[in-house]
């Protein structure tokens, strides 16, 4: 290797751990097999909190080491009482999320140093569809906009390449692209 | 193609060895220290077997093609031989590799509209600084990379093909040339959903993420090429636009509107390892093998992606990778030789046959 692979580079991501990981779930592929959860409450009129904290994965019950909980709601403009982000906002968070992961771990895969990232994002979306108005336009985003901001010691081809492989990567990235089966039911 | 068949018969009379025809292997098994291959003319007996029965028997089909309306024929390339083939009205072809690309292109040519769908793909010129791609490729090295050079070996055995035809007027048949021409893009088909196709909003990185692949292949030549005095004696580095993707691609497709009245899935091929009873098989179906040394000693692989080096599943690549091989199968012979002679083995049995048999 060369002068990139001495330097010591740290974006805070443990890479020997994910590659390590990546190893050994090759080898065992049952256990890469993972089941995440959120629990939904109503609160009033469109407020609601959903709580993340177990999750299933490496083969048995696991854990966040506390429970994390989201406040969902609408603006007022929506005659609510925006008491949390709107669900939509929430899917942008969990993309943002997503790619801004992926960006750091390859980074620090490839030996390239991040000062900054900032994603910033946008989704367009024409609510007649939601609001029953006109069944040609669809409820969620027309299209979604990802601009990242980021200062690195990295050339800018290098850069991209980083942001172009995070998508490859993102799971979110996926859900948001591709169809996925949902299915919906009354306990 | 003439030149090409000539090529290769020609190595039929070069090695003169015996050669049998119309003889298909319907199973090869270990038996004994060695292998027992059955065929349509008998069975034999062998020490060594090298498969080299081809990486591309089959058409892989996703599974997602049982929800395609039955009002839509479905071919693949291995049945498709020109576009009169096809119903007249509009194609849609899966898979966006060589094949894709080519088919695209020729579709299209035939007056039928053809929309194509893209997933990972790789974009390369077909000339580059006054030469062709492949010449580069060739001089540079970028052929010869070992496989435990490569960086991550199971990523490019599972490449798609370039983007490359051989027409004689050396057209492109890359994303943007095969737009600029009618054809439409769009994402990889991810879904069928009540006869309606669906596709990923991934074009857009797809696009990005082979553009920036090819244009580190050419600083590679580039950087090559200055190493090896070429500047001057070749045309300056060029580097292309990046490939032109609409603002919003459809994401949707009605298959049984009739608009679209056949599927080509060019969405590559696979080996048949269905004759082959022995457990060298990994859970995807693909032969576990170090540079073609199969697990089960005496077994080798021919033909197989980077297989040994980047060429190996090229016409080229199959000399560099047979002297290997072959030298590895004569050294494995001659210690199984004088193992049996220590062991006083009997000959082995009735009705002769090549030590190695070649599939
Ligand atoms: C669409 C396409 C385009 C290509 N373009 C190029 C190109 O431009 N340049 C290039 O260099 N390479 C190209 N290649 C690759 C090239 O075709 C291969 O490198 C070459 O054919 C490999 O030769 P092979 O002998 O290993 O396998 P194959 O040519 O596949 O031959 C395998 C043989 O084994 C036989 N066989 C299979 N199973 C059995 C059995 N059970 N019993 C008996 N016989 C059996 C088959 O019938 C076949 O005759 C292309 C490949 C494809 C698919």
């Amino acid at each position: 290797m060369t002068a990139a692979a001495e330097k010591q580079i740290d974006n805070g991501v443990n890479v020997t751990a994910l590659l390590g990981a990546r190893e050994a779930l090759t080898a065992a592929p049952e256990a890469a097999k993972f089941n995440w959860r959120a629990t939904c409450k109503w609160v009033n009129g469109t407020h609601s909190r959903t709580s993340v904290k177990g999750f299933f994965g490496l083969g048995q019950e696991q854990s966040h080491k506390t429970e994390f909980s989201f406040d969902v709601d609408h603006p007022e403009i929506f005659a609510s009482e925006d008491r949390g982000a709107t669900p939509v906002e929430l899917v942008l968070t969990g993309l943002a999320g997503c790619l801004t992961a992926g960006v750091a771990a390859i980074a620090q895969l490839r030996n390239i140093q991040l000062k900054s990232v900032k994603a910033t994002l946008a989704g367009a979306m024409d609510i007649q569809g939601i609001l029953g108005i006109d069944s040609d336009v669809r409820n969620g985003f027309e299209g979604i906009s990802v601009k990242f901001d980021i200062d690195a010691d990295a050339s800018r081809e290098e850069i991209e390449a980083l942001v172009a492989q995070s998508q490859k990567r993102s799971a979110v990235f996926d859900i948001v692209t591709n169809p996925t089966n949902v299915s919906v039911s009354v306990n | 193609m003439a030149e090409t068949v000539a090529y290769i018969a020609r190595y039929a009379e070069v090695i003169a060895a015996p050669l049998w025809a119309r003889t298909t292997v319907t199973s090869v098994r270990h038996s004994g220290d060695g292998y027992a291959v059955v065929t349509n003319q008998g069975e034999w007996r062998c020490r060594a077997v090298v498969i080299a029965s081809g990486a591309c028997n089959v058409a892989n089909v996703p599974a997602l093609a049982a929800a395609v309306p039955a009002s839509v024929t479905a071919v693949t390339p291995l049945e498709y031989r020109n576009p009169d083939q096809l119903a007249d009205g509009g194609v849609l072809v899966v898979g966006a590799a060589a094949t894709g690309v080519q088919l695209a292109d020729e579709i299209h040519r035939s007056g039928r509209p053809v929309t194509l769908a893209v997933g990972e793909h790789v974009r390369v010129p077909r000339r580059y600084r006054g030469r062709d791609i492949q010449w580069w490729m060739d001089a540079s090295g970028v052929l010869d990379v070992r496989f435990d050079e490569a960086d991550d070996l199971a990523r490019a055995r599972n490449l798609p093909s370039l983007q490359l035809a051989g027409y004689p007027d050396r057209r492109a048949v890359d994303l943007s040339a095969l737009s600029s021409r009618g054809v439409r893009l769009v994402g990889r088909l991810a879904g069928i959903r009540d006869g309606r196709a669906q596709f990923s909003g991934s074009l857009r990185n797809h696009a990005a993420l082979a553009d920036l692949k090819m244009n580190r292949l050419l600083a590679a030549i580039d950087e090559w090429a200055a190493r090896a005095g070429l500047d001057g004696a070749v045309s300056p580095p060029e580097r292309f636009a990046p490939t032109a993707i609409a603002t919003s691609p459809p994401l949707t497709l009605d298959l049984a509107s009739g608009e679209i009245r056949t599927v080509v899935w060019a969405t590559g091929f696979r080996p048949d390892y269905s004759w082959l009873d022995v457990p060298v098989l990994d859970r995807k179906g693909r032969i576990r093998h170090a540079g073609g040394v199969v697990e089960s000693p005496g077994m080798y692989l021919m033909g197989a992606q980077f297989m040994r080096r980047r060429k190996s599943a090229l016409i080229d690549g199959a000399g560099d990778d047979a002297r290997e091989l072959a030298a590895h199968l004569a050294a494995y012979l001659a210690g199984r030789h004088a193992e049996a002679r220590a062991r006083r083995d009997a000959p082995s049995g009735p009705g002769l046959r090549p030590a190695a048999a070649t599939l």
